[in-house]
Parts: C-alpha cells; structure tokens; sequence
C-alpha cells in the first residue's frame, strides 16, 4: 500500500515530447484508471512509475521516496502487461516464483506464496502447465498471479483485459474489482474501455496528447467534465454537441436552427458562440417535461432491447443521438420534438471548457 | 447457354497441367538426379568393390568395411584428428557466435556495418585463397610470429608444420568463420520479445539472471539448429586442412581429416572402393550424431508453439 505523486513529469522521445508535465497523486489504497485515445500515453506514464521508461523531468515518489533512479524491481511495484508477458519455457509455478527466486526468499516462504495466490486466482490446478497449454483467460489469471506473489505496495495494469472476449472480459473485471477489495493494494489501471474505467475507478485519470485533461471519480466526470473533450471522452453513447449563437441576456441562452433554448447558467462576457452538450440519454422524444431542443427527424432506430438508440438530423442538419429507455415504437423520417431537463444540459465556450457559473 | 468444355480424364489433365511446373524444375531435377542421388548410390555400391577408377570394378563383399573396422590404423588417427576438431571447434565457434550476436543486438549504432564486418570471414573463409593466407600467417616465418616477435621478443613455432599445434591452427581458423552462426543468433534473439526482460527486470533479475534464465532458454531452438548444422559441417571439413598441410594431412597425420583420407584413398592411392566404403562410415556416423541431438532436443530444446 502507497501514495505515489507524479510531479512534473515529463517525457521525451527524441525530441518528440509524449508526456507534458504531469502533476497527480495516487492515494494509498485507491484505484486509479489512466484512460484515454491511443497514442495519448497512458502506457507511457504506467512505465514510468514503473520505471521501465526513463523520466526527462519532475519526479515520481512513492510513499515520499524519490524513485526517479531507483530500478524497478526495487520500487515495490508489480505490473501486469497486455501481452502478459509471461515466460513461455517456464511452468506456470516457476513463472509465479521467479521474482522470489530471484530475490532469493526461503523456499518455504516462496511455496507458501505461490500457494496463496493459486488460491486466489483459482489456479491450482494449472501450476504444472507451460503457458502455452493455457487459455487466454488463464494466462490472464496468471500474469495476475505472477504480480499478486509479489506482494507489491502498488499494482500497475496496463490493458490487461484487452485480448479477451467480451464475456470473459466482464468476468475479469469483477475479479479485479474484488481482487483489489480484497488486498486494498493501491492500483493504476490503464484501459480503452469506458465500462472498465467508469466500474472499476475510484478516480478516472483522462490523458490527452500526453497532458491531463480531468482527474476525478467516475460520476464526477460524467456529471462534472471540464471540457468537451471529456464530456465527450466518458460516456456511452457520445454525448451530442450543438453549435449554436448565444442570445444576449441575464442567463445563458442558444439559439440553434430557429429555436432558442434557455441553459440556467451565467453568461461570461463576450460569450458568441456557443456548444450545447446533452447526453443521449438526457434527452426524450416527444415528451413534455423540460426544455425544447428543438424538431428532428429521425434516421435509423437501433433497437437493443433494453434501450432504444435514435439517430436523427435537426433543420440544421447537426446530428443528434438518443437513447430511450425500453422498446420505443419510432417511425422511420417521422419528425420529433425533442426536449431535455435544463440541470442536465452542459454549455461549453469557445475553447471548448464547460461554462460552469 | 452455352456449353462448359467437358474436363478430360482426370490424370491425364493433371500430369499435363503440371509438365510446365517440371520443365522449370528439370534443371535442378537433373542436377539432383544425375550428379547428387546417381553417385549416391553408385558409391553404396562401389564401396563393396574394389573399383580403382580403371578397371570394372570387382565385387568384394565386405572386405572393405572389415578393413576399416578391424585393420587401419589411418582410420583411426583420422576419426581422432576429426572428433577432436568436431568437438572443439563447434562449441567454440558457436559460443564466440553467441557472443558476438548478444553484443550487436544491444542496439548498437551502424549494426548492419558490424554484421556485414563480422559476416566477412565466413564468405571468405572456406576459400582456397584464405586457407592459402592462413598458411602464409601461420608459417614459421609468417605474419603471426613476426608480431609475436616484435611485440614480445618471442620466437613462435611453425603453427601448420608442428604437429602439437596444427590441428588448433585449423580449429581457429574454423572459429574465425562464426558469421553465419552469428546471423542466425541475432535473428533468433530479434524474436524473443521485449517484455520478456521488462518483466524479468521487474521480477529483480539481473543482465546474467537474464541471460541464462531467458535469453539462452528462449534461444534453445536456434541453439539447436546451428549446433547440428555447425556439426554435419565440422564433420565434412576438407579445404583448410587440404591447403594448410598441402593435401598430405601432415605433419605427422595431425591434419588427416576424415574427409582428407577419404581423399587421398579415393583419388591419390585409386582406392575408390575404400574411399567409398569410407565415405559410408562417415554419413553414418553423421546420421548418428544428427539421430542422437534430435532425441536429446525434447530435454532441453524450448519448441514455443
Ligand atoms: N519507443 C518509442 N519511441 C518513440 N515514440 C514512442 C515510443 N513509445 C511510444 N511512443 C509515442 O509516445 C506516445 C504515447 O505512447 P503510449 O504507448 O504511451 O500510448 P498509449 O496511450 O498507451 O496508447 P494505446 O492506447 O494505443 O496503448 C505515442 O504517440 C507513441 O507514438
Ligand atoms: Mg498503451
């Protein structure tokens, strides 16, 4: 268990810089998710706490000690790899007790260990196996195993759960879940996906180009983003972004094709153009309740079951998404009103952050 | 509609619709049949005979392989002479291989000008003209003892005409072609992936743990390949020892290589039916060796599939 703090941290390849300075603190027991589009370099800062990557500047720390030179396996970290990275000459039980090996711990100690873990992970039975003669989920288990006898004051993850079919992958998750309430080990995860991220995070990191966008729990970000990148990064469908003109007065107003739509914040000064955010599933179709967004006509209609999903054009011809809850009946080019709770629209100014006041 | 031309009987089609594949295959089809499995089997036959070049040759019976086994004392210096060689000069050759490899892959700058640098040898190596250069480096007066003498004031031996001493030459020589060994090894350590030592980084090993708890394991296959072809060709060894001892095996039979008295037998005695008899001792003794390292792979080779 740790507090790690990155402070100014930064990275370069070359000359190409990939990490901008980053400045954010990891409390002792949480689990932290890095998400964000590829290339943004979510591995990048997992390898530098690590410490497979060398640091260009700032200073990473882990329960106050500087770790900028110290070498990786002497940090107290344990990382899972997206590959696995497992030792293919070795049995799975070697492969857990390398590192203990390595580090030369009691046999008994190292037995008793590696027992534990097995336990945990449901392994047992597999200790005798070479990695090729498991399956993706197993090897998956493994490489969990292999950090987990470590017995680590932080894990790091870097997309573990990203080879594995959709099903097992929910599986895992759970497993991760527990894992961590059961160790309370600190964790840094990094994932593509969102439902990973939004379930698993105690707080949800969003990296952009290499710098910070948002820190914050899971719910703060889908209620709080900071801009439209992260309005748009976190949630599922997209939220819809708006274009339209601000309409001078005392509160916040757009008009976008032909119909003004009041937002219960303060205007900044000199506020002209103006994105309206509302999530798909903010809006409804044909209801009362609420504020008019406006006419569109509807395209396609995905029927999931459980939910409805709506794409449909206003006048404007902007796009619009729409998730209904339950089997909604919507005829195909019919034309709809469509209204959303004011608390529940977001309003961004010209450099994309949220208007917040 | 219109009609679909009936298919001709089936066999006939295919051996007609293949002949174009055999007409550009009949070059190496010929050189295989004519110059590679023809004297193949004619020497199997030679070797019961004792065919010398002119006469028909005159059936035998066994006499020949009896000589080899129980009356000749040439055999058995060669057999030692070659043994010795095999044994030395492979591990040798393949751990300077290794070595090199290890090294150029640390990523060095300009690797390809190193390769090619490294790679040199062994283009050149089993020439005529570098075994003829190595006997000049080697001589008593050669290059080799002129350093020796002007950077230590020692006086060396002849390296090739003293008996104690020229087999090594020739072993050396045989180390100094490490470059296709080499290639090999630095294709092979290209393979084994990056996270392998990320991983082992984190789980505390260092560069020697590494090395011997995942590189060399992980390198078992190609170990494996280059160790048996390195082996068929110390076994088949003929051009250094033939121009270095002037094609007698001498000093004092110390270069009679196998394939060397094979020779000699063969084509300066005409005992070309003990040379063959010969020459199918040492393609057993091949097979063997080759038969023994494939069964002993399961133990230590790591097949990753
Ligand atoms: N060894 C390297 N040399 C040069 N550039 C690199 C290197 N490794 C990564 N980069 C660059 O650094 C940036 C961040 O890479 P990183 O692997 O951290 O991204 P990521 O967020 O993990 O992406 P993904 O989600 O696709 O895994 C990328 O633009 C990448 O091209
Ligand atoms: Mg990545």
């Amino acid at each position: 268990m740790a507090r790690v703090d990155l402070k100014n941290v930064r990275k370069s390849y070359g000359t190409v810089p990939v990490i901008h300075g980053v400045d954010l603190t990891i409390e002792d027991g949480e689990f932290v998710v890095f998400v964000g589009p590829s290339g943004c370099g979510k591995s990048t800062l997992l390898r530098m706490i690590a410490g497979l990557e060398e640091i260009n500047g700032g200073d990473i720390l882990i329960e106050g000690e500087r770790m900028n030179a110290v070498p990786p396996a002497k940090r107290g970290i344990a990382m899972v790899f997206q590959s696995y990275a497992l030792y293919p000459h070795m049995s799975v039980r070697k492969n857990l007790s390398f590192g203990l090996e390595t580090a030369r711990a009691p046999k008994a100690e190292i037995e008793a260990k590696v027992a534990k873990a097995a336990e945990i992970l449901r392994i047992e039975h597999l200790l005798d196996r070479k990695p090729k003669q498991l399956s993706g989920g197993q090897r998956q288990r493994v490489a969990i195993g292999r950090a987990i006898v470590r017995e680590p004051r932080l894990f790091l993850f870097d997309e573990p759960l990203s080879n594995l079919d959709a099903e097992l992958r929910v599986q895992m998750r759970v497993e991760i879940a527990k894992l961590h309430s059961d160790l309370g080990t600190s964790m840094v995860y990094v994932t593509h996906d969102q439902v990973e991220a939004m379930t698993l995070a105690d707080k949800i990191v969003v990296l952009h180009g290499g710098v910070i966008e948002q820190v914050g729990s899971p719910l703060d970000l889908y209620n709080n983003p900071a801009n439209i990148f992260v309005a748009g990064f976190i949630g599922s469908p997209r939220m819809n972004f708006f274009k339209g003109k601000a309409v001078a007065g005392k509160t916040l107003a757009l008009e976008m094709a032909g119909t003004v739509i009041p937002v219960p914040l303060t205007p900044p000064a000199g506020l002209t153009d103006v994105v309206l955010g509302v999530r798909p599933e903010h809006i409804s179709i044909g209801g009362t309740d609420g504020v008019l967004l406006g006419r569109a006509t509807i395209d396609i209609v995905e029927q999931l079951g459980g939910q409805t999903i709506a794409y449909g054009r206003f006048a404007d011809g902007q796009n619009v998404t729409i998730v209904c809850e339950g089997q909604k009946q919507i005829a195909h080019k019919q034309e709809v009103e469509l209204r959303a709770l004011p608390t529940l629209l977001h309003a961004f100014d010209g450099t994309e952050k949220r208007i917040t006041a | 509609m219109a009609s679909i031309a009936q298919p001709s009987s089936g066999l006939g089609q295919t051996v007609r619709k293949s002949l174009p594949a055999y007409g550009f295959l009949s070059p190496w089809l010929i050189g295989l049949f004519c110059l590679t499995a023809g004297p193949v089997l004619a020497s199997l036959y030679l070797s019961f005979t004792n065919f010398d070049l002119i006469q028909t040759p005159r059936w035998v019976g066994t006499a020949n392989y009896e000589r080899i086994f129980t009356n000749d004392p040439k055999f058995i210096a060669a057999m030692k002479v070659t043994f010795t060689y095999v044994l030395l000069s492979v591990p040798f050759k393949l751990a300077f291989a290794l070595m090199l490899a290890m090294a150029l892959n640390r990523g060095i700058q300009g690797l390809s000008i190193y390769r090619a640098i490294f790679y040199l040898p062994s283009l050149l190596g089993a020439s005529v003209a570098i075994a003829v250069l190595w006997r000049q480096v080697f001589a008593g007066d050669g290059l080799l003892n002129a350093v020796l003498k002007w950077a230590f004031g020692y006086q060396g031996p002849s390296w090739i005409s003293n008996p104690d001493y020229a087999l090594y030459t020739l072993v050396s020589l045989s180390i100094w072609q490490f470059g296709s060994p080499m290639i090999i090894f630095l294709a092979g350590l290209r393979q084994i992936p990056q996270d392998m030592y990320e991983a082992a980084s984190l789980d505390g090993a260092g560069p020697m743990r590494q090395m011997f708890k995942i590189t060399l394991p992980l390198l078992t296959p190609v170990i494996f390949f280059n160790g048996v072809i390195q082996t068929i060709e110390a076994f088949k060894a003929f051009t250094p020892a033939f121009i270095v001892s002037e094609g007698t095996g001498g000093p004092v039979d110390s270069t009679m290589f196998y394939t060397l008295y094979l020779y000699l037998e063969g084509f300066a005695y005409l005992r070309m039916g003990y040379a063959s008899a010969l020459a199918w001792v040492l393609v057993v003794i091949i097979a063997f060796f080759t038969a023994f390292s494939f069964l002993s792979a399961k133990y230590w080779v790591h097949y990753d599939d």
